[in-house]
Parts: C-alpha cells; sequence; structure tokens
C-alpha cells in the first residue's frame, strides 16, 4: 500500500522508499491532462530509475534527492523539479512542460527534446542536447563534449564553459554560451550576435529564473549549412 | 577475331567488379542502394524438409487443422500480441515510402490478422488507422518520437540494427524530404536527414535495460518491447537483450532490406539469416528463455518454405519487408518501360533512396504517390501472405504438424556442407552434422 500522506498544503507525498515506482509512475498517468493542476513531493529517490516519466498533465512535483537515469522522460505540462543531482538523460525527449534540476546532471541531458524547458543548476555532462529537437535548454555551469550533437531545433544557453566538439553535425538548433569553448564540432560556426538572438537569449534565462547572466557576455553559435546535403568534396569533414 | 568461346573471363575482375571500378571511377563515391545483400549467400534453399513417411504420419491436407496463431510478448507486457500468422511485417519509414504504401501494409497485415510495423520518422495518422496491431520503433534517430503515439502502438521495437546494416545509421536524401516529412523530424524540407548509428541516451547493455525500464514505466508495463538487433554476434547478442529486459528478439540477417545504405556495407557485413537462427536459439535456450522470450527473424523471407523452415529452426515468427514491397508492386513488369526512363529493369531496380519510384511506393512525390491505390495495394499483400500462410501449413502437415510451432530441426535436412553446419542439421542422407560438436 501506498505510504502517501495529505499534506497540509494540499501536497500529495509519495515515499519512494515505501512505494513501488511503478506506482509511482501509474498514479501520475492516471491524472491526464485535462485534470486540474495539483502538486506531488516524492521522498527516498534514492537514485531511482525512471522517476516521474511519461506525465502527460498540468501538475507539479519536487522531487527530494538524486534520481537514476530518465527522470521525467518524455515529459507533457509538468513542472518536475529535483532537489538534487540526476543521472543519464533527464527529460529525454521531453515535449512540453518544465523540468528544473537543483543540481548536477548526468549525460545526455535532454536528449531528442522536442519542446518544453530543462533547467540545470549545475554542470550537465557530455551531450547534453543530444539529437535536441526543438526543447530550450539552459544550463547554469558547464556543459561536457559532443553537447548539442546533431541538435536539430530549439536553444541550448551554457552559462559556464562548453567541452570539445560542442554542436557537431548542428542542424537549426541556436547555441549560446557564455564561457569558454573548447572546439566546435563539425560544421559548427560561431555567428553574430544580434539584437534578436539577445532577446531570444534574454528571454531563455528570465523563463530559467537566471538573473545574474547578463546577454551582452554569451556568444553564438550555429550551423554553417555545409553538410546539410552529402557532397563528396565535405568527405572529409564527417 | 577469336570466336566468343575463346574470351575468357576472369573470375575474379567478373563483369560486376569491373563495372564497379569503372563506376568509381567515374563517380568518385560509393555505390547506394535500397534492398538487402544481393550475393549469394547459404539460405533457405539449401535445406529441405523430411515430410512423413512409415516413421511419421502426415495430417490430412483439406481436413486436418493446423494452427498458424502466435502470442508475441508474453514475458512481461500485460497486453501481449496475439497474431493469426507468424508473418509479420517489418519496420519501413515514412519517409522512405510513402504514405500510401504505407497505409497499405497496414490494410494487408490487417486484413490477414497481424502486426505491421512502423519505421524511422514515426507513426503516420494513416499506419495507425489501418493498423490493426502496429509495432512502434525507438530509433537512434528518434524522429517522430513522442509520448502519445507510444501509448497509442501496441508494441515497442527498440531498434539497435538491421541486418543491411548492423552497426551502421542511415540517410535519407533531400529529395525525400516533403514538407510532411520534415515536420514529422523537426528537420527543414529538402535537406539530407543523417540518421545515428547509435542511441543518443544509452550505451550498452546495461543502460539498455534501464531504457527499457524507462519505457515501460511509461507504457504502464502494458506493451510488449522488442529488442531488434542486425544479425552479427548473434549468440552473445541475444543473451544480452534477453538480460536488458526484452519480450520479443527480432533478428535480422544480412539479406535483410533497407531503404538506402552503401553497397560495401549492405554486402559486407553482417551473416545469413540461415546462420544467426541456431545461434539465437541456443541462447535463449541455454537462459532457459527459448518460446518464453520469443523470436521473430527476417532476412530473406520470400515464401512459405522459408518461413517454415525458419520456424523449424526455432524462430516464434518471422518479419517481411522487401517481399511485402514486391507484393505491393515494387518492381512490377508492367512498368518497364518507366524503369527504363530511370535506368534500370523490373526485378532489378534498387535506388529506391531517390525517390523517383513509378509504383508509387518508395517516394514522396506527390505525383509518384498519387498512382498507388492502398487499398489494391493492401489486398495484395494481403493475397501474398495469405499464399505463404498456406504454403507454411502444406509443409507443416506434410510433417505432422497440427500446429506450425512444432516444425522442428529434426524435420529438416541440409543439401551443402555450409548449410549443415550453419542450421545445425545434417547433409541430406547422413546424420553428419559438421561442427555440432565444435563451440559456438
Amino acid at each position: 500500500m501506498a505510504a502517501t500522506t495529505e499534506a497540509p498544503a494540499g501536497v500529495q507525498t509519495i515515499d519512494l522508499a515505501t512505494t513501488p515506482l511503478r506506482e509511482l509512475n501509474a498514479r501520475l498517468h492516471a491524472i491526464g491532462p485535462d485534470a486540474t493542476p495539483s502538486r506531488w513531493r516524492v521522498v527516498h529517490a534514492n537514485g531511482a530509475h525512471a522517476v516521474a516519466v511519461g506525465i502527460d498533465a498540468p501538475i507539479e512535483v519536487e522531487i527530494e534527492g538524486h534520481v537514476g537515469y530518465y527522470c521525467a522522460g518524455m515529459n507533457q505540462h509538468a513542472t518536475v523539479r529535483v532537489h538534487g543531482n540526476v543521472g543519464v538523460g533527464v527529460a529525454e525527449n521531453i515535449m512540453s512542460g518544465s523540468v528544473i534540476v537543483h543540481g548536477n546532471a548526468s549525460q545526455s541531458a535532454g536528449a531528442t527534446g522536442r519542446g518544453g524547458l530543462l533547467v540545470v543548476d549545475g554542470d550537465a555532462s557530455a551531450r547534453c542536447g543530444i539529437s535536441m529537437k526543438g526543447v530550450d535548454i539552459v544550463v547554469r555551469g558547464n556543459v561536457g563534449h559532443m553537447s548539442a550533437f546533431m541538435a536539430q531545433k530549439g536553444r541550448l544557453v551554457v552559462c559556464g564553459d562548453a567541452g570539445d566538439a560542442l554542436g557537431d553535425s548542428i542542424y537549426e538548433a541556436h547555441l549560446y554560451v557564455r564561457g569558454s569553448v573548447e572546439g566546435l564540432g563539425a560544421d559548427c560556426v560561431e555567428k553574430d550576435m544580434a539584437d534578436e538572438h539577445r532577446a531570444e537569449l534574454a528571454e531563455l534565462l528570465q523563463r530559467a529564473g537566471v538573473t545574474d547572466a547578463d546577454p551582452n557576455d554569451f556568444r553564438r553559435y550555429g550551423s554553417a549549412r555545409r553538410l546539410y546535403n552529402f557532397s563528396i568534396d565535405n568527405a572529409g569533414s564527417y | 577475331m577469336a570466336g566468343i568461346d575463346a574470351l575468357r573471363e576472369s573470375a575474379t575482375f567478373d563483369r560486376r567488379a569491373i563495372a564497379e571500378i569503372q563506376r568509381a571511377a567515374r563517380e568518385g563515391i560509393y555505390d547506394i542502394r535500397g534492398w538487402g545483400a544481393k550475393r549469394h549467400v547459404p539460405h533457405f534453399d539449401d535445406l529441405l524438409f523430411l515430410g512423413a513417411s512409415v516413421s511419421r504420419y502426415p495430417l490430412e491436407g483439406y481436413r486436418e487443422a493446423c494452427d498458424t496463431d502466435v502470442t508475441l510478448g508474453t514475458r512481461f507486457a500485460t497486453e501481449p500480441l496475439h497474431l493469426d500468422i507468424p508473418i509479420t511485417i517489418a519496420g519501413m519509414s515514412f519517409g522512405a515510402l510513402s504514405a500510401p504504401a504505407k497505409e497499405a501494409l497496414g490494410r494487408g497485415a490487417t486484413a490477414m490478422g497481424t502486426a505491421t510495423t512502423t519505421g524511422d520518422g514515426g507513426m503516420t495518422a494513416e499506419e495507425r488507422e489501418s493498423s490493426k496491431t502496429l509495432v512502434y520503433q525507438l530509433l537512434p534517430s528518434r524522429y517522430g518520437m513522442n509520448p502519445d503515439d507510444l501509448r497509442r502502438a501496441d508494441a515497442i521495437e527498440v531498434v539497435i540494427g538491421q541486418g543491411a546494416k548492423p552497426g551502421g545509421g542511415g540517410m535519407l536524401l533531400g529529395q525525400k524530404i516533403s514538407d510532411r516529412v520534415a515536420a514529422m523530424r523537426d528537420l527543414p524540407k529538402g535537406i539530407d536527414q543523417r540518421s545515428a548509428c547509435r542511441h543518443p541516451d544509452w550505451t550498452g547493455p546495461d543502460d539498455l535495460e534501464i531504457k527499457i525500464g524507462e519505457l515501460r514505466e511509461i507504457t504502464d508495463w502494458r506493451k510488449p518491447i522488442f529488442i531488434k538487433i542486425g544479425a552479427t554476434r548473434t549468440y552473445f547478442d541475444v543473451a544480452l537483450a534477453v538480460k536488458a529486459g526484452a519480450d520479443v528478439i527480432v533478428l535480422d540477417g544480412m539479406q535483410g532490406g533497407t531503404a538506402a545504405t552503401q553497397d560495401v556495407f549492405i554486402e559486407h557485413v553482417g551473416i545469413p539469416i540461415l546462420s544467426a537462427i541456431p545461434q539465437a536459439v541456443a541462447s535463449l535456450q541455454e537462459l532457459g528463455m527459448h518460446r518464453e522470450v520469443q523470436l521473430v527473424v527476417s532476412g530473406g523471407i520470400r515464401s512459405g518454405a522459408d518461413v517454415a523452415k525458419a520456424l523449424a529452426l526455432g524462430a516464434d515468427a518471422v518479419s517481411i519487408g522487401v517481399g511485402a514491397l514486391i507484393a505491393l508492386g515494387d518492381n512490377a513488369p508492367e512498368l518497364a518501360d518507366e524503369y527504363a526512363q530511370i535506368g534500370t529493369v523490373p526485378g532489378f531496380y534498387d535506388d529506391w533512396h531517390e525517390g523517383r519510384d513509378p509504383a508509387g511506393i518508395s517516394t514522396q512525390d506527390d505525383e509518384l504517390a498519387a498512382r498507388f491505390d492502398p487499398e489494391l495495394g493492401g489486398r495484395r499483400l494481403a493475397n501474398y501472405l495469405r499464399t505463404m500462410t498456406l504454403e507454411l501449413q502444406t509443409l507443416a502437415r506434410a510433417c505432422g504438424k497440427s500446429h506450425v510451432h512444432n516444425l522442428e530441426p529434426e524435420d529438416l535436412v541440409a543439401l551443402t556442407i555450409e548449410a549443415a553446419a550453419m542450421a545445425r542439421v545434417p547433409l541430406a542422407g547422413t546424420s553428419w552434422i559438421p561442427g555440432a560438436n565444435g563451440s559456438i
């Protein structure tokens, strides 16, 4: 039986030390996209994988503690906040809503995300935003190598430094980095920062709650579009 | 001048090899094409059934039942698939194929009570509508992947590789990227779309186990999870797929088709399905998982005889791709004049990536696609599936089986030493199974 308590503030608390993960996710799935917004709190996450995945409801979920792989994967409409570090693939394939990590993120944060917002307060490891397809990602710290690999659409903001091969084989995603970039990947180039880009960046920082970063301190990167159609003359670039 | 009989063709530099050198020298790039391996490899043709005689008795062809149904996904899923026939339609993408062609695959499969499969690029509404049972592929590109379709699907297939190109990704050339294809894939129209060869958020079998756990959680453990692998180190790959939590393993041999890959990849990577099935079955049996984790095999399945032989070797079902396209009308002789205009002839056309298919199947050109009638295509595919099923039952009854899954290796012999060694059945007329006492 689930160890669920009704908190005074109307927050449903689920203790993963006593409640099977399957039950947690099933209860979150049962809410549905048309439900009245509700608030949930998950405690004793203890590194569990696949916590709060596949939600399709306008709810708020607070997770206390570190989580494993794929936390808030394929999220729709929900706001999921993790008070701890997250494992591989946080918010993978996110469609909408927000996932906020008050900690660091492992590899492939926001992988293939198609919408919504992912915020990482700390650092994100390698392949942050890999194959992103419309998600917006804001990382207050640094990102590891191969971030935004094959990034198709969406925006990645890095308030710290970026590792090697940033934006390798990038398509139409927009990348903004405040610190250093160890190296750019194939077909990724630095681009001019125009007013429209500063405005876009300011809006992203504001949505992510970042108040201590000036858009004027960032550089913009994107696709040179040289590899969009295969040409034998570019064989050495792949 | 010497007569034709005095000319000597090199066995090494034969006409095909010479033509390829000349093409490479002219174009400076490898050949890309569709279809699967075209070279000769040991195949089901190299096996024969031992029909019933004095030591076995057969079943009456038109009176005694020979059942064909199969259930896939019994290990963990709460909603396994129940199919009337053990022949499914393999994953083929909307993008590689036109929307009407995808619809026809669904119509044909549904008419025969079996499943069809999406592909790289996501699920179309027509495909879902026309397919009673639809398997949704999760590929490295994740083009079109979304949780709504995941929940709408009847099963999920995690694609690790395919027989035509184990270890390879893909490329859909810009000429096939219509507005609709581009929108589904979140990419601009007209540019080449690369499909990665590795998944973006997991690496290795331990991660795969966690990934499958996530998919099960998202779908509340209802959907069967398939893992599709290209046939290479099959014994080990199957064991790892079982360990990772697969309900069903889809094993694709090197003859399996692709929409577009380098010819050198298709012809030189992977192993024939004949050699892969016994490895997979041995792996499952050693784990106590044969029939618990179902095995679907593909790659060169053409007829009911091929199906029967695959089942006899231990598969639970087969999957067809190239055969299904041919049934729809691909390479049809009536289109000979139009094939000639694009430099080919019926029976040989494999430039599916170019999008100029006069049959309207492997194209995104609206005019070409409009030529294809999905209702007629669906009926043709159903006819083909029905014929294969009848052939399968004919052979099973001849071996005395009241269900096609009762076919077994003991019913088979091989015509060649190679096939005997690969299939692990005796050379015809002998009790010799080459390598039977050797290692895997």
